[in-house]
């Protein structure tokens, strides 16, 4: 557990990064520090490992105050991903991995190995290993820059703006990926962003900081989403917000209807509506107006536009699903993919009307564990 | 050019002694530019200084700082060491402000992210830093390499021996060809002093290399 205690940090030109800051990132969690740019995220977050010192207040890692453990190796306990990777390019990939390992006296052979486990971990062709940085991608590089963070199995991890270099299809990619390896590892983490939609994607708690590095609001994304604390909040998590804030509402048992279907190759009856196209294992794959159709069903002739929503998944799928549909029945699958029935929009949004908004306040149920279907229904 | 025909081999001492006369000075002047260099990075008040003061050195005349040594050092005025010493102050001179310019072409986000593993300020100066500062040092060394190659010849007016007596006594005895073969050598030596150079911050930099 990392906790803040009244931090403030005011730089010698007098400008106030940081104003008495109290915080606390739950152990195993990810809380995420967001806020527009000279809101003193990056400060705060330089702080934990004694980058910057704090003019007033402490930081206590697990209750010990940060400020009375030696800063080299503080940090060796800590890993740390920053937004261009950071990578040494005069190191090997491998070589960059085993940095931590290796200032803290790690064996070569035994940082090789770990090495070349995190290499593959963080989805990277075990074959890169001996490239240098430049040969990377940007989305490569920053993989490499997650998994010398993870290298010595550090508790706690610092990470600023690690996803903001890529572009949005990677950085889409990066996100579900550290999403599944943080429900593996259950580290510590501190994620600073501006980009709120990522800070309610990734967040097990997040703290909106305005300009003049001022708390506005910690609370779970779902909350922040339903009940922002002030006009700042509410304009800084968006105009969409209550469409977005249904991510986190898992459907309830919606009416479904069974839908008229055609294996892929075959020809469907002679109808007027859409009709959808399913593969032999009853998966779907698109829809098809039979009117238009001069030959058995081909892949050319699917129309793929329409998400699918899992029947455990969020209310906010349910409603995408229907919505993007070319039928306006929104597709629903169960776990394994194979298909249940369709939904209509208006069924979803009377599921909507009745749910129950999220009432909890996470700043007084505090260390709630966030449910995986949560992070599932997302 | 019958003079080269018989006196070819005379330029091997002469050559030797110049290597060691403009080499070794390049050698220790390297390695004094780096902490001054790394000075200059450190204390952003002290690099005006420093720099400017290091520069300010090698607009010294090498004739006049070659017999302001044995003043200076107290050694004997023809003792070798003179030369040695005066050609390391103009390879400081050259090189700190490269080492310093080598070390500012560290990217910021490379620094900070050694820092934030955990490296202590001299493991990250010789681990890190040092070695992305080479190609920029590199270049640096090449001229400071050209230049000592060439004043050091002025050093025959002093009584120390290398290619630059050739130069002398060609011009005193009006011998073209000793001028020519003087000349010649000191050119090959510079080309040769380049190559190991190049040569070697090449094998020092192989990430520098890779197709990106």
């Amino acid at each position: 557990m990392i906790r803040f205690d009244r931090v403030t940090k005011q730089f010698p030109d007098g400008t106030t990064a940081v104003d008495e800051l109290d915080l606390t990132a739950p152990t195993g969690q990810i809380t995420v520090l967001v806020g527009p740019s000279g809101c003193g995220k990056t400060t705060s977050l330089r702080m934990v490992n004694r980058m910057i010192e704090p003019t007033s207040g402490a930081i206590f890692l697990d209750g010990a105050d940060v400020a009375d453990l030696k800063a080299a190796e503080l940090r060796r306990g800590m890993g740390y991903v920053i937004q261009h990777a950071g990578l040494f390019p005069h190191k090997t990939i491998v070589d960059n991995i085993g940095t931590v390992p290796g200032l803290l006296g790690w064996s070569r052979a035994k940082t090789r190995e770990r090495s070349m486990e995190l290499l593959e971990r963080v989805g990277l062709d075990p074959a890169l290993a001996n490239r240098y940085p430049s040969q990377l991608s940007g989305g490569q590089q920053q993989r490499v820059g997650v998994a010398r963070a993870l290298a010595a199995d550090p508790p706690v991890m610092l990470m600023d703006e690690p996803f903001s270099a890529v572009d949005p299809v990677v950085r889409d990619q990066l996100q579900d990926e550290f999403l599944r390896l943080q429900a593996e590892l259950g580290k510590t983490i501190v994620f600073v962003t501006h980009d709120i939609d990522e800070a309610i994607k990734l967040g097990d708690q997040v703290a909106v900081l305005r300009v003049g590095g001022r708390l506005a609001q910690v609370a779970t994304p779902e909350y922040l989403l339903t009940h922002p604390a002030d006009d700042f909040v509410a304009d800084f998590v968006g105009r969409d917000r209550g469409y977005r804030a249904l991510s986190f509402q898992s459907a309830p048992r919606l009416p479904l209807h069974q839908e008229r279907t055609v294996v892929l190759g075959e020809t469907p009856d002679e109808a007027r509506e859409w009709v959808l196209v399913v593969s032999e294992r009853r998966e779907p794959l698109g829809w098809v107006e039979p009117a238009r159709l001069t030959a058995p069903v081909g892949e050319a002739d699917l129309q793929r536009g329409g998400t699918v929503a899992r029947s455990e998944g969020s209310l906010r799928a349910a409603l995408d699903a229907a919505l993007s549909s070319p039928s306006r029945r929104g597709v629903i699958v169960d776990d394994v993919g194979e298909l249940i029935g369709t939904v209509r929009a208006h069924e979803v949004l009377a599921a909507i009307e009745d749910a129950d908004r999220p009432e909890v306040d996470p700043a007084q149920a505090r260390g709630v564990e966030p449910s995986r279907d949560r992070r599932a229904a997302r | 050019m019958n003079w080269i025909q018989q006196n070819w081999q005379s330029v091997f001492p002469l050559a030797a002694a110049h290597v060691l006369l403009a080499g070794v000075p390049l050698i220790l002047g390297l390695l004094l530019a780096i902490p001054l260099g790394w000075a200059a990075r450190r204390w952003r008040r002290a690099y005006p200084v420093i720099v400017s003061t290091s520069g300010l050195l090698y607009t010294i005349p090498s004739l006049a700082l070659f017999i302001l040594m044995p003043l200076i050092l107290g050694t004997r005025i023809l003792d070798p060491i003179n030369v040695v010493v005066a050609m390391t102050v103009y390879t400081v001179a050259l090189l700190v402000r490269t080492v310093a310019d080598g070390l500012g072409s560290v990217p910021d986000h490379v620094q900070q992210a050694a820092t934030a593993m955990g490296y202590g300020p001299l493991r990250r100066f010789l681990t890190v830093e040092l070695p992305l500062a080479v190609p920029v040092i590199t270049a640096g060394l090449r001229v400071a390499a050209v230049s000592n190659v060439s004043i050091v010849s002025v050093a025959s007016l002093v009584g120390v021996s290398q290619l630059g007596d050739l130069l002398i006594d060609g011009y005193n005895r009006n011998i073209p060809g000793e001028l020519w073969l003087g000349i010649g050598a000191c050119l090959l030596l510079a080309l040769i002093f380049d190559v190991v150079i190049t040569s070697a911050g090449r094998l020092l930099t192989p990430w520098t290399r890779v197709a990106a």
